[in-house]
């Protein structure tokens, strides 16, 4: 119950804070998530959904930091090119 | 996948391998606190990738394994009365309780469901009116905001049928109990990423402070906890003990604020006992009282009945990261995922249970699948 991965919302449903729906779609499989806890999520957005519910917003920005780390440690040519 | 697939390179994983290596010049227990974790190194063999200085212990994260006896036999004992839909994670259905286990109830034609989530069982309340939809609550931090937005839904909708057996579990207190133990050797967590994306991690700090141990939040790919034993590696050998965020692109300092606001109204922090540690003050979440129509001890009448646990399962001392599964004489013998005789080895985040996949070969001759 505890393994989540991030998914991408595709498209939302409602208005309601409360009640809003998201279609996430985890490579090609597609399934219907609460987004009551993600209030700023928007269509495009990754999210990690745990039990039917959106509970974090992935940061683009924070997930390339471990390849800038390792790139730095060793310069990594392979990656320069948005790998 | 995106997000996933980058974090399993395996040219990427050595060199963050090799810079531990580079770092460790002394004996090291890091305690990983969440099952989650746990599968994952013992997966991809990220343990085979350490120095031989770095001893993972295997924590106590994996809420199927520490859920108690006695809650585990109230669900089987409501799941078998007639009139009752008993809906459940699917990975609570083989967990033994003293005789039976949830399995065994829907073979002998008890109505148990597996569900993906609260709200699912919230519906089948409302498609079935005149049965008692119960669902079983457990979980970490992690399925805290699940079970509480399932109750406020119910609550709203005004459901009568609907009720919960919860046995929610809280992480922070665990690992303060495990410290505060005489036979404790940890000394450093890897925290368990998914819930401080709901709690954040200023409850940490304390911790850290208080017993003189790094703690770093990390998330579940082999890089991630490669990188979160790097971190932790670098306060160990020089001395430090921060809390840091190795998980950054899905934790933020001060975690999941609405899911959180949820948690405080739906339930309040109680005394729970966890299966093969014992009472743990503080250390889960019930129902508040605004909310007790839901609760289904209450409802079922269920008096408190403590029970004892086998005493040949060692999960206890695997769960405090004394004892390696492979090390218990039941391993893989009279203790197996088919006939599990502890719940570590149902789950398959449970750690006997990811050893006997992964590992029914002593450790060295397994190839690393990274």
């Amino acid at each position: 119950m505890c393994l989540a991965i991030p998914g991408k919302i595709e498209s939302i449903r409602g208005d309601d804070p409360l009640t809003r729906m998201g279609r996430v779609n985890f490579g090609g499989i597609i399934k219907e998530a609460s987004l009551a806890y993600v209030p700023e999520a928007v269509v495009g957005d990754y999210v990690i959904v745990h039990v039917g519910f959106a509970l974090s917003r992935v940061d683009e920005e924070e997930a390339q930091k471990v390849f800038g780390y390792l790139k730095q440690m060793e310069g990594l040519e392979e990656l320069e090119d948005g790998g | 996948m995106k997000y996933l697939d980058e974090y399993r390179d395996a040219g990427l994983a050595r060199q963050m391998a090799n810079e531990i290596h580079r770092l460790t010049t002394r004996n090291w227990n890091i305690m990983e606190v969440c099952g989650g974790q746990t599968h994952a190194i013992v997966k991809f063999g990220i343990d085979e990738l350490l120095p031989k200085h770095i001893n993972l212990i295997h924590g106590p994260g994996c809420p199927v394994c520490v859920t108690p006896l006695d809650i585990i036999d109230k669900a089987i004992e409501i799941a078998a009365r007639p009139n009752v839909i008993f809906t459940s994670f699917g990975d609570m259905l083989r967990v033994p309780g003293s005789k039976l286990d949830l399995l065994s109830v829907k073979a002998a034609g008890g109505d148990v469901r597996i569900v993906y989530s609260p709200l699912d069982a919230v519906k089948i309340a409302a498609q079935n009116p005149d049965r008692e939809v119960v669902f079983f609550g457990v979980g970490f931090e992690t399925t805290a905001p699940a079970t509480a937005m399932g109750i406020f839904q119910a609550a709203q909708m005004g459901l009568k049928n609907f009720s919960m057996l919860i046995s929610h579990v809280l992480v922070p207190p665990a690992m303060e109990a495990l410290l505060s133990s005489p036979i404790c050797r940890v000394q450093a967590f890897l925290a368990a990423g998914h819930v401080c994306s709901v709690m954040g991690f200023e409850e940490y700090f304390p911790v850290a402070a208080k017993y003189r141990v790094p703690i770093v939040v990390t998330g579940f790919e082999p890089l991630d906890i490669l990188q979160g034993i790097l971190m932790v590696v670098q306060q160990l050998e020089s001395g430090r003990a921060e809390v840091e965020n190795q998980y950054s692109r899905a934790v933020r300092r001060e975690g999941n604020q609405p899911a959180q606001a949820l948690m405080r109204q739906v339930f309040k922090v109680v005394h729970r006992r966890w299966r093969g540690i014992g009472q743990i003050p503080m250390s889960g979440l019930g129902l508040a009282e605004p909310y007790a129509a839901f609760d289904a001890e209450l409802r079922f009448g269920l008096a408190d009945h403590q029970v004892e646990e086998p005493a040949e399962c060692q999960s206890g001392l695997v769960l405090q990261g004394v004892k390696k599964p492979h090390e218990c004489p039941a391993f893989g013998q009279r203790c197996t995922p088919e006939h599990p005789l502890g719940a570590t080895m149902v789950s398959s985040e449970g750690a006997c249970a990811a050893y006997y996949r992964y590992r029914r070969q002593p450790a060295a001759a397994t190839a690393t699948s990274l």
